[in-house]
């Protein structure tokens, strides 16, 4: 009888066991990618930049070249790459506080400028490897270890939706949020992805996909709870959807 | 091709596109804004890539990012957007990336003014970011010079992996005066295999990190930079000297200060004073030789510095208490003129002696 492979690993990814902690999406997400990166066949073609936060040894597990970029410069190192090598594929893989808080000029300007890079953004609404600190994305009223009571809009401001903001910039091409805390999610998180990478393959111009992800070490929830503590806190702060595709919209 | 007249800024610009630079990331700030307009439209000619970043900050680390795929590229700015860049120069140098930094300095601190010093002397040579490094700093005093050191910053760029910095005074940027662009002999450099351009087949992948979360191997790491160190401060000291064989006082200065100073060298001598020059090509690694070689028969050395005294403290490190030396230095801009700097010849010296 011949055995026949329904599962195995991405040849996206190398076998490094990654580091993340049991229940966080991060892993999830890196499968996504590196999934989307094989199908695609582009894997040679491809030059990561590797950001820093829980991801910053990202360019352990990505299969292929990466860099690695100083704490939310990642969209200004990818510029370089991708304009002294137009033809090949170019993305960042960030965090919420990476690109939306010290690096929220360089991913602005990069996709004002259009460059043809594809942004990977994932928002767990906290700061996950310094220790549970608040992030721009931390919603209204969620403790961190920097809002010890809460986040507080008179104090804090409110939270930044990247997505959004990016999307009225013309130089955007695809623009999509999705989460990744159930099947159906993940599957649609993928489909973003490719669409992402294609978007740079067509040259439309800057492409991101925004992540909701979990964080159960510093939400201090157990890793069910935080996929839950996702879809009824994170989604309508965060509205899933398609934000911007130049193609036309869904 | 003949003597053109060109400014200092222009020569940088056109000097770097010779030596291959295809790639320029900048942002504007006088005294150097003319670099950055010259590269917006000399790049193109030659098939390279021109962009105005939103930051010095985003300037450098698209150089960081252009330098990962083996190309020669450049950045420039003066004293407050320098300061900016201090953050990618030091992954630059942790990730061992080839790339030529232009700092045009002006006065400072904080926003300071647009006029020429030399006051970010500390900041270039003793590290400057964050972490254990050096980096090779060049700094040339005429328009001519800066035609072969902008090659030679480039060529020890790759040959250590290295970011190299070119500096000049606002004065440097601004002069104008005839240059000669001499066609370089390409000289042997390595391989650059450890460029990320995507695999494409040919061997494994390659990773460009500064990373080492094991503090042990974070130090084999550091050891390993800090033998490099020691290998370009063997290779690459540059240095020149004016009138030292006979001399009785030496004078230490650099860039344009140096020209200065040869004047009021020129005015001594004319009135019998035994001085000379010692002029700091490399101001890392500092030229330590020629402070050996006279430090003994010397009566002593007066540093001559467009800062508060900053060269002065490696000119006695050098000299290393076998001589006096003395210092005179102008700050926030102000030039020191010849006659200022003869004065002060006169009153170390005691004058004429017969
Ligand atoms: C210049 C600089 N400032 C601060 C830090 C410390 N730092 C490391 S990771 C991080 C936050 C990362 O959070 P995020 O991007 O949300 O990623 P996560 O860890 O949640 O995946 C910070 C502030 C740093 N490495 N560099
Ligand atoms: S700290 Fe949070 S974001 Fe980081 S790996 Fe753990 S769960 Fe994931």
């Amino acid at each position: 009888m011949s055995m026949k492979t329904v599962f195995k690993k991405t040849n996206g990814l190398t076998d490094n066991p990654t580091h993340y902690c049991p229940g966080c999406t991060h892993g999830v997400i890196h499968r996504l990618v590196g999934e989307v990166l094989e199908e695609m066949d582009i894997l040679e073609d491809t030059i990561g930049v590797a950001s820093v936060g829980c991801s910053v040894l990202s360019y352990e597990y990505f299969n292929c070249d990466m860099t690695q970029a100083a704490h939310g410069r990642a969209p200004a190192v990818a510029t370089g790459v991708k304009r002294v090598l137009p033809d090949r594929y170019v993305f960042t893989y960030q965090g919420d506080g990476d690109l939306a808080s010290i690096g929220i000029s360089e991913v602005i300007h990069a996709a004002a400028r259009g460059e043809k890079i594809t942004v990977i953004f994932v928002n767990n609404a906290i700061y996950g490897m310094t220790g549970g600190q608040m992030a721009p994305t931390t919603l209204i009223g969620q403790k961190t270890a920097t809002t010890p009571f809460g986040r507080d809009e008179s104090i804090q401001g409110s939270p930044i939706k990247v997505c959004e903001m990016l999307a009225t910039l013309d130089g955007t091409a695809y623009i999509e949020r999705v989460s990744a805390h159930d099947v159906p999610h993940i599957q649609k998180a993928k489909r973003a992805i490719r669409k992402a990478f294609e978007a740079q393959k067509n040259g439309l111009g800057f492409s991101m996909v925004e992540i909701l992800s979990t964080c159960p070490t510093n939400w201090g929830l157990d890793p069910y709870e935080s996929l839950e503590w996702v879809k009824d806190n994170m989604i309508p702060a965060y509205p899933l959807g398609v934000y911007k595709n130049i193609e036309g919209g869904q | 091709m003949g003597k053109v007249l060109m400014k200092g800024n222009e020569v940088i610009a056109e000097a770097a596109v010779q030596a291959g630079c295809k790639y320029f990331f900048g942002y504007p700030i006088t005294p150097q804004s003319e670099l950055v307009a010259y590269m917006a439209r000399r790049l193109p000619e030659v098939g390279g890539l021109f962009l105005q970043a939103e930051s010095e900050i985003a300037a450098i680390n698209m150089v960081y990012g252009a330098a990962g795929t083996g190309v020669r590229v450049m950045t420039s700015s003066s004293s407050p957007g320098f300061s900016l860049k201090q953050e990618g120069i030091s992954y630059l140098v942790g990730s061992e990336l080839p790339a030529v930094v232009v700092n045009i300095v002006r006065g400072g601190p904080g926003l300071g003014n647009i006029q020429p010093a030399q006051s970010d002397y500390f900041q270039v040579t003793k590290g400057g970011g964050h972490g254990d490094y050096n980096i090779p700093v060049l700094a040339p005093a005429s328009l001519q010079e800066i035609v072969e050191l902008t090659s030679e910053a480039f060529d020890i760029a790759d040959r250590y992996r290295t970011p190299v910095i070119l500096m000049g005074d606002g004065m440097l940027g601004q002069m104008m005066e005839p240059v000669e662009f001499i066609d370089g002999t390409e000289s042997e450099l390595p391989e650059k295999n450890w460029a990320t351009t995507g695999t494409r087949g040919d061997g494994p992948r390659r990773i460009i990190t500064s990373l080492e979360l094991n503090a042990k191997s974070l130090e084999t790491r550091n050891e390993a930079l800090q033998k490099k160190f020691a290998r370009i401060k063997e290779n690459e000291v540059r240095y020149k000297t004016y009138l030292t064989d006979d001399a009785d006082y030496i004078m230490v200065a650099f860039g344009t200060v140096a020209r200065i100073t040869m004047n009021a060298i020129n005015k001594a001598r004319q009135q019998g004073l035994k001085v000379g020059l010692i002029r700091p090509i490399s101001l890392w690694p500092f030229p330590e030789k020629p402070f050996l070689e006279t430090r003994d028969v010397v009566k002593g050395y007066i540093s001559v510095e467009m800062s508060a005294g900053q060269m002065v403290e490696d000119v006695r490190l050098a000299v290393n208490g076998h001589a006096e030396v003395d210092f005179y230095g102008r700050t926030g801009g102000v030039v020191p003129t010849q006659e200022e700097i003869y004065q002060k010849i006169l009153t170390v010296t005691g004058g004429i002696t017969v």
